[in-house]
């Protein structure tokens, strides 16, 4: 085939999440050091095809996204239809943890983002020896809501055109219209409420304040990268939840906002390769 | 810069044609001066200087000369980068109805934002 194809693969697994049966769709590249990524609420796997296609990345990690259950490709359990979709802090870790089971991982860096981010600092505290490391992105353990999640999910505001029109500020100054665009896509594709739903786990169901400071960094190194823009989880959240966690390393991303690694990949990978090559030092 | 907002928004058919939808009247609070600005089907129809009981608005977003002043930087730093950004920092109030904003949120912060564009020039 003469046209450009990408290394990466889709395929989907089955899993049983909350005790039913969940088709959930997920992405990969690369061989080495299993790297599996969280998308952030709202959106999908596909946040990650920059770290997918970045041989600087993949020589070295097997780059692997799932869509969450409800986002993407993955779709939601049967009977979705008479649900509002909640997520919870435990439905994400069931599935973050039987999705790493599944695909036989062995002790695999977690790279989340925002939701993301939060959720691998709950994975640290209580899978620490199942894990090699977390790397949260736009991570903290508890943070100040800024708007009424109501406005995501009714029949006289568009769902798909509020969800990208609220979180497109967070996106940094700098970065590029085009993948600035392509990220706010992915929150225009989001299903009826998801978003909401996310946002539920984000924030009335994890409040980690309590127990991040329990975090064994020898076990499960953390390390916490937050972009300078981003004003939902800011610098000063991160700075401050990793000044609780013995070991953590934290920076800021200067004209990053709050989607790095599909708003701006090109400036993301100087703040991200330094973090996996101190990834592979520590497995050696 | 907002008494040019009427200019910079008609001048681009594709912010018009998002706003398409939307026939409102809300206020813009620059420090002290209120501007009251008049959509009509996208378009900006009028923006004038004060507020009064007799020119009823849906929606008010009111932030100091300061901080519009950074929101229209061509590359506004962190923290005046956006709306919401100045509200999450408590350098901006909305107040109203909130419905015609939420329904149009993309085009109204875009509206908003077209004042960057004179920045680009000078």
């Amino acid at each position: 085939m003469a046209a450009r194809t990408e290394p990466i693969i889709g395929r989907y697994v089955h899993l049983t999440l909350g005790g039913r049966p969940c088709r959930v769709y997920f992405e990969e590249a690369g061989k080495g050091i299993p790297l599996l990524c969280l998308h952030t609420a709202g959106s999908d796997g596909r946040q990650f095809r920059h770290l997918m296609n970045d041989p600087a990345v993949t020589d070295h990690f097997r780059v692997i996204a799932f869509d969450l259950p409800w986002h993407g490709k993955s779709t939601p359990p049967v009977g979705w239809e008479n649900e509002e979709y909640r997520l919870t802090t435990a439905a994400y870790v069931e599935a973050v943890m039987t999705f790493s089971r599944a695909l036989d991982l062995d002790r695999p860096v977690v790279m989340g983002c925002s939701m993301g981010g939060r959720i691998v600092l709950q994975l640290a505290f209580e899978h620490a020896r199942e894990l090699g490391g977390v790397i949260g992105l736009e991570a903290a353990d508890h943070q100040t809501p800024w708007y009424d999640t109501e406005w995501l999910h009714r029949p006289d505001v568009h769902g798909g055109e509020v969800c990208a029109a609220l979180v497109s500020g967070l996106v940094g100054a700098p970065a590029p219209d085009e993948y600035r665009w392509e990220t706010l896509w992915g929150y225009m594709q989001s299903g009826p409420g998801v978003f909401k739903g996310d946002l539920y786990f984000y924030r009335a169901d994890s409040d980690f304040r309590d127990r991040v400071g329990r975090i064994d960094t020898r076990a499960c190194p953390v390390h916490l990268l937050t972009g300078s823009y981003d004003f939902s989880c800011t610098p000063e959240d991160t700075l401050r939840t990793a000044a609780k966690i013995k070991g953590a390393e934290a920076a800021v991303m200067e004209g990053l906002g709050h989607f790095p690694m599909s708003e701006d990949p090109a400036r993301f990978r100087d703040y991200l390769l330094p973090v996996l090559d101190k990834v592979r030092g520590a497995r050696a | 810069m907002i008494e040019r907002l009427a200019e910079l928004v008609n001048a681009d058919a594709a912010l018009v044609r998002r706003g398409r939808f939307l026939t409102t009247d809300f206020l813009v609070e620059v420090g002290d001066e209120p501007y009251l600005v008049s959509v009509q089907d996208g378009r900006i129809a009028s923006v004038t200087r004060g507020d009064s009981r007799d020119r009823p608005w849906r929606f008010a977003i009111r932030a100091s000369a300061e901080a519009w002043r950074e929101f229209w930087q061509h590359m506004p730093r962190a923290g005046y980068h956006d709306l919401f950004a100045l509200t999450r920092f408590g350098r901006a109030r909305i107040e109203g109805d909130l419905l015609p904003l939420m329904a149009n949120l993309r085009y109204v912060k875009e509206v908003l934002e077209t004042p960057r564009r004179m920045a680009r020039r000078t």
